[in-house]
Order: C-alpha cells, then structure tokens, then sequence
C-alpha cells in the first residue's frame, strides 16, 4: 500500500492527514495552513504601522485626537489639509529639507561605494605589506602633535604639518631597519573593526573638528561624516565580492597593458555589479535614515528628512501627528521604489555572499 | 604619508617590464605609469585617509575630553586636565545610579546567582589553560570573564534584589534580549519563506519594508499605535481594562515597547539574509532526506542549521553592534522615561552632551566602546573561531 493511495490515506488519523507528508516535496495541508497564516499574520504586523502612518497623514486635527478612526471615507472623512500645509503653504522647509536629504544621501554613498570598493578591490588583489614601525611612528608623531597642539597652544594646521613631515622623513630613513609587517587581513579588519564605533564617541570631536574647519551645517560635512561611518560595510560586502570573481580576465587585461585603474573600472566593477547595487542600497537606506549625526552638524541649511520628523514635535502645540505623518510617508515613498527597482539583486543572495564568514 | 605608504605591490606583475618596449617618452605617459606603479597606494588611501581623519582622530579627541574637564568660556573653551574623575563620577561617584543603578543589600537570588557565574567562569577559564595556553588569549579571556562576572554581579546587586538598574543594564537589556527575539522571528520566518510557497516573492519584499522606515518615523508610529487613548487598540485596552494605563510609566512596559519597535525594524534585515541562507542550501539535500523519511525536525537539526549556522552567527554579530548604539527608539518613544529606565548609553551621552557636560559625556561614550568591544570580541572569539578551530 503506498502513501497516496485512498486506503492509505482513509486509515490515517486526522492529524496524520493534514500534518504528515503524503508526497514528497509537497507540504501537508495543516502544515500549509499553519504556514501561510503565520506569514498573513507578520504581513498583518509588519503593514499595520504603515496603513496607520498613512491615513493619519489624511486625517483632521479632530479626527486624529478623538477616538480611533481605521477607515477612510467611512469613519472619517479624508483631507489634505496636513499635505497643503507641508507642500503648499510651508513648501520652502519641506523642498529643502528632501532637496538636502536627496543630495547628501546620493552623494555620500556614491563617495562611500568608489571610495569602498577601490579598497575592497585593493585589499583583495594587491599584498600590502606596511612596516609595524612605519604605523608605530605614525601614531607617535601624531600624539606629538595632538599634544603640542592641546598643551602648547598650537595652531594645529602647523602642528600636524610638522608632523607629517617628521613622520614623512623619519619613516624614509628608517624604514629599511623595520622588520615585522601586517598583512592584508589586519588591514581589512582594522576597517570593518570601525563599524564597532558608536556614533557618540566621536560626534562631539566631529563637531569641533567642522567648526574650525567653518563647515558645520554644510552637506559637505554631512556627506563626508556619512561617508567614513557607512565605509566599513561597502569594504566589507565589497571585499568578499572581489574575492569572489575569479582573477584571469583581469591579469590577461594587465598582460595586455591595462593599467590597475582601467582594469578596476573596465572589467572588475561591471562584473561586481550586483554585489554593488545590494551594497549601495543598503549604504543608501542607512544614509537616508540617520538621524543623531544630523543631529549635531546640521541645524538649519544641511537640515534632513529625519530632522524635520523630529521636527514635528513642535514643544507648546504638542505634536503635530498628522504633518509627521505626512513626512514619514514621503520618506519612505524613493526607499521603497528603489527597493523594488534593485530587489532581484538583494533577493538573489547578494549580501549573503559576504556574511558567509 | 601613512603606513600604507611602505605598502608597494608586490605580486603585481608588471605591464611593460617583460615586453622590454621603448620606455614611454612623453610627460603625460610617464605620470600614467608612476601612478600605475603606485597603483596599491592610491586604491587604498582615500579610505585610509578618511578613516584616519574622521574616525581615528575623533577616537582620540574623545579620549582626551573623557579625560579633562572643559568648560565654555567667551568666545572658546578652558580645558583642564583631570584625569580619570569623568570616569569615577559614573561608575563610583554621584552618577553612579543613572550609569550602573542603585545598590541595594543583594538578596539570596542575587548571592545565588552570582556564586553559580564565578564558578562556571572559573571553571570556563579554566578548561582553558588545561586543553591550550597562549598568554595573550588568556589575557582576553580574562577580561571577558570579568566582565561577564561584572555584568552578573551588576544583575544581582540591582535587579534580583528589587532595585533599579542604570543605562548600562537598559543597553545590555536591549541587546541582549531584543537580538534574541529578533534572531528567533527572523529566522522562524525564513524558514517558512523558504517553503514552497506561493507568493513567496510578495512576502519578501513585504517584509523588507521596516527596514526602510527612519528610526525617528518608527519611533513615532509606534507612540502613536500605543496610545491607550486614542491609538487603534485602545478598544482592545479599555476592554482588559487597562484603558488608563500608560506604557511610559512602567519601566519594564516602556522598555519591552521600545523592544517591539527595534524589532520591528530590525527582523527584516536577520530574515533578508537567512532567508537567501536557507535557499542557498542544495535542494537535493532535503529531497534525498524526505525520500528517507526524515522528519521535519530531523531534516531542520541536521541539515539546514548547520548550513546557516556561519551565516546566523555573523548576521548576529553585525546586529548586536548595531544593537549597543541604540538611540533613536527611546529617545522619540520615551526621552528615556519614566526616570531613567529606558535610557540607552548613546542617549546618556546624548543627554550629557546636550547639559554641556562634555567631559562626562565622552566618557559615557568610551564606558560604551569599552564594553561593544569586549562582548563583540568576546562574541566573535568565542563562537566564530571556536568553529574554524573545530573544523
């Protein structure tokens, strides 16, 4: 008697017939059921929040402060009264804030995946071989001048002038007595080891280091503090990626007389490029979304999406939910488009390639 | 001018050297094979560069300010050196209770519990020196356990005798507890995803979504679905009966709250990628053990989690250090209310910061690097190179 036929299946129990498998490669029917009502029920928890973002967005100043109201047109009645006011009567703050927003997060993570990736590439082909003493003087002779600079007064553009040049001259003499060398490894995970690096730690020195520089609340401090903070996950997913794709076509190229460069932009990046759109996506949704860096360095003219959220808790009127609404929603409305536009490549398994470990 | 400088390409073999043609004449051409010879250092040192500058020196700058004292003057700062005070004031001194929590007479649970820690540290250490012995691993797993012993010692003296625990114990809390679940779901979910199932894409992308939600926005919506008052549920809460509780000002209900937000965003990104894990498991594989009639369980013990395992672990471990920087969810749902009991470090620091207390507030931050370090070292240490040494 086998599994699939009527006799079989008539003596099972009911518990045996939905939740045993009676074919291969097929899910019994209560499996089934359990199955898909899980996964309704996580969609049910993961659209909820949304679905109300959204119609609070449409919602009167009344409705949202009365009781709840879940459904449009039939127990409320839909205005735009929360879109007018941030696109028509208060459209400068809105259009900037998106304009800045839109700027810094392309421009940060197109820097961060060139920048990322020729270290990625670099660290994956090239054998470095920097001298112990070389980092070690390095270190020494900037404390030097981050001492003469704190203690001495300073001004720090000659103290780390000086600096680099003693470490420029010292290290040239001496560099052949130095023995001991790290490898590529160690660099790579000095990199990555700066992802470990919680952003308050170093925000305030950034701040002060903007001020001097007469940067703050420019987006060029916003793009390049995004850049280093999202730099350690593009040389990692990177890295992985480049080890990946296997070396011929690029030394047949080199043989052939390309330079690295050519070879970098001609043949390695087009052939790393789903690897790239997955990691860009990700450097994207996080440069979009940060909102403590923003924090301190912009104030009014680098200001971002995030900054107006919190915005909208505007202190004596208490907070104007519906105009929060309205710009969370705006917010989410290019991520998820593209998302969608890059979901073969993410859902291909692109970043799983590198968390492999 | 930095170490990598020193790092010439080694291995590269070089274009023109065995073709032995005319050396390249013009300006122009020379520049391009000196940079192509130097090609390693240029690949390398725009990140090299920008980390040391935006990343190095502000770890240093940071150091310095835990370690003085600086006041706002007219028109720039007075910095003065104190030395270790910052530090003192949070762990021993008058902040001691916001950082690590009010102390209290430890009850027996607490002595219970701390006994049963040094004894399974002391016998983990060890197991150590008797099976291999290298100084500097020692070294590292005697900070660990001492942390570990502090963390446990901290957990008795507050919570297990009925007290309060400061940020330090709310950020291990959401660490800790919130990765567990966000593991648990995550996972639970790629395994159904990875099901024949219809639809299969629909959901994926679905369940991409709260990953892209700015934190603030979650933040916010989530205050918003909480509301007792006036949010969706509070039908569902006036008729338990708790129409007149509020979430911000229990400790434990605020803080499971902030939870369900950091899930909420973060269970997409451990489910993207254990999910392309469990599809990038062999289909043979489980069709050859359904053929011999393993069971679900046997076929899920045996065959997928050990092929996800790698994959779980560092996915794992980048949450975690995503974890410990927590700031946005209880800053927006609760200004770290009601008291203290759901303030993370970072929004500690935040606060410090914002009293113009700078000194303190680096040194908030570094008590923070100290302790990411060792449970992310100790993290990675423990399971990932256990595993490349048993194989």
């Amino acid at each position: 008697m086998t599994k699939s036929s009527p006799d079989y299946q008539a003596n099972q129990s009911l518990y045996a017939r939905l939740f045993e498998p009676q074919v291969i490669g097929k899910m019994p029917v209560g499996t089934q059921i359990l199955v898909y009502s899980a996964l309704v029920i996580w969609t049910l928890f993961v659209l909820f929040p949304i679905y109300w973002v959204l119609i609070t967005s449409f919602k009167d100043i009344a409705d949202v402060n009365g009781g709840p109201y879940f459904l449009p047109w039939i127990d409320f009645t839909p205005s735009l009264h929360a879109w007018k006011e941030l696109f028509v009567v208060d459209y400068e703050d809105t259009l900037t804030a998106y304009m800045n927003s839109i700027i810094i997060a392309l421009a940060s993570t197109l820097l961060c995946s060139m920048i990322g990736s020729m270290a990625a590439y670099a660290l994956a082909r090239i054998e470095y071989k920097p001298k112990f003493g070389t980092i070690a003087l390095f270190v020494v002779s900037m404390i030097l001048a981050s001492i003469a600079v704190g203690s001495y007064g300073i001004d720090w553009k000659i103290a780390v002038a000086v600096a680099l040049a003693i470490f420029a001259l010292m290290a040239r003499g001496l560099s052949r007595r130095f023995t001991r060398s790290v490898g590529n490894g160690d660099i790579l995970f000095w990199m990555i080891s700066q992802r470990i690096l919680p952003p308050v730690v170093v925000v305030v020195p950034i701040y002060m280091m903007f001020q001097q520089l007469h940067l703050l609340d420019t987006h060029i401090a916003l793009i390049l503090t995004y850049t280093v903070v999202n730099l350690p996950i593009v040389v990692w997913l990177m890295y992985d990626f480049f080890v990946s794709i296997p070396k011929d076509l690029e030394e047949s190229a080199q043989l052939d007389g390309a330079t690295r460069f050519t070879t970098f932009w001609e043949i390695v990046l087009p052939m790393a490029r789903p690897g790239l759109a997955a990691t860009t996506l990700l450097v994207m949704i996080l440069a979009w979304n940060e909102y403590l860096l923003a924090l301190f360095i912009s104030t009014s003219n680098a200001q971002t999406m995030p900054i107006l959220v919190a915005a909208m808790n505007a202190g004596e009127r208490g907070i104007l939910w519906w105009s929060m609404s309205v710009v969370i929603i705006v917010m989410i409305i290019p991520v998820v488009a593209m998302a969608i536009v890059l979901q073969r490549f993410i859902s291909k398994g692109v970043l799983l390639g590198a968390v492999k470990g | 001018m930095t170490p990598q400088n020193s790092g010439a390409p080694v291995t590269r073999p070089e274009p023109d050297a065995p073709a032995g043609l005319a050396a390249p004449t013009s300006h122009r051409a020379r520049l391009s094979e000196w940079i192509d010879r130097r090609a390693g250092t240029f690949f390398i040192m725009p990140a090299v560069v920008m980390i040391l500058i935006f990343s190095i020196f502000p770890l240093v700058a940071s150091l310095v300010m835990s370690v003085s004292r600086i006041r706002l003057r007219a028109g720039g700062y007075k910095v003065s050196f104190v030395g270790t005070k910052n530090f003192e004031k949070q762990l021993f001194g008058s902040e001691q209770f916001h950082f690590l929590g009010t102390f209290r007479e430890i009850s027996l649970l607490g002595w219970v519990v701390m006994v049963l820690a040094a004894l399974v540290l002391v016998w983990w250490l060890y197991r150590y020196v008797r099976s291999q012995f290298w100084w500097l691993g020692f070294i590292g797993r005697l900070i660990t356990a001492n942390l570990a012993f502090a963390i446990v010692a901290l957990a008795a003296t507050t919570l297990l005798s009925g007290n309060n625990f400061g940020t330090l114990g709310t950020t291990l809390f959401y660490v800790f507890v919130g990765c567990s679940i966000q593991f648990i779901i995550g996972l639970g979910l790629a395994l159904l995803c990875s099901q024949q199932i219809r639809g299969r894409n629909f959901f994926r992308v679905v369940f991409f979504i709260p990953l892209m939600v700015t934190p603030i926005g979650i933040g916010y919506a989530f205050r918003m679905l909480a509301d007792t008052t006036k949010g969706p549920f509070s039908i569902v809460w006036q008729w338990v009966g708790l129409g007149d509780f509020a979430w911000s000002t229990s400790a434990w209900a605020a803080r499971s709250f902030i939870i369900i937000g950091d899930s909420w965003q973060w269970i997409p990104f451990i489910f993207v990628i254990l999910l392309a894990a469990c599809e990038n498991i062999p289909r043979d594989f489980v069709e050859a053990a359904e053929v011999d009639g393993a069971s679900q369980r046997q076929i899920f013990l045996e065959i997928t989690w050990p092929q996800i395992l790698p994959v779980a672990v560092t996915v794992m471990l980048i949450r975690m250090i995503e974890a410990f920087k927590i700031v946005d969810l209880p800053n927006i749902m609760t200004s770290g209310g009601p008291g203290i009991a759901t303030e993370s470090m970072s929004l500690h620091s935040l606060f410090a910061w914002r009293s113009l207390d700078l000194g303190q507030s680096a040194a908030i931050s570094y008590l923070l690097l100290f302790v990411t370090v060792v449970v992310c070292v100790s993290f990675f240490n423990i399971i990932v190179l256990q595993r490349v040494r048993q194989t």
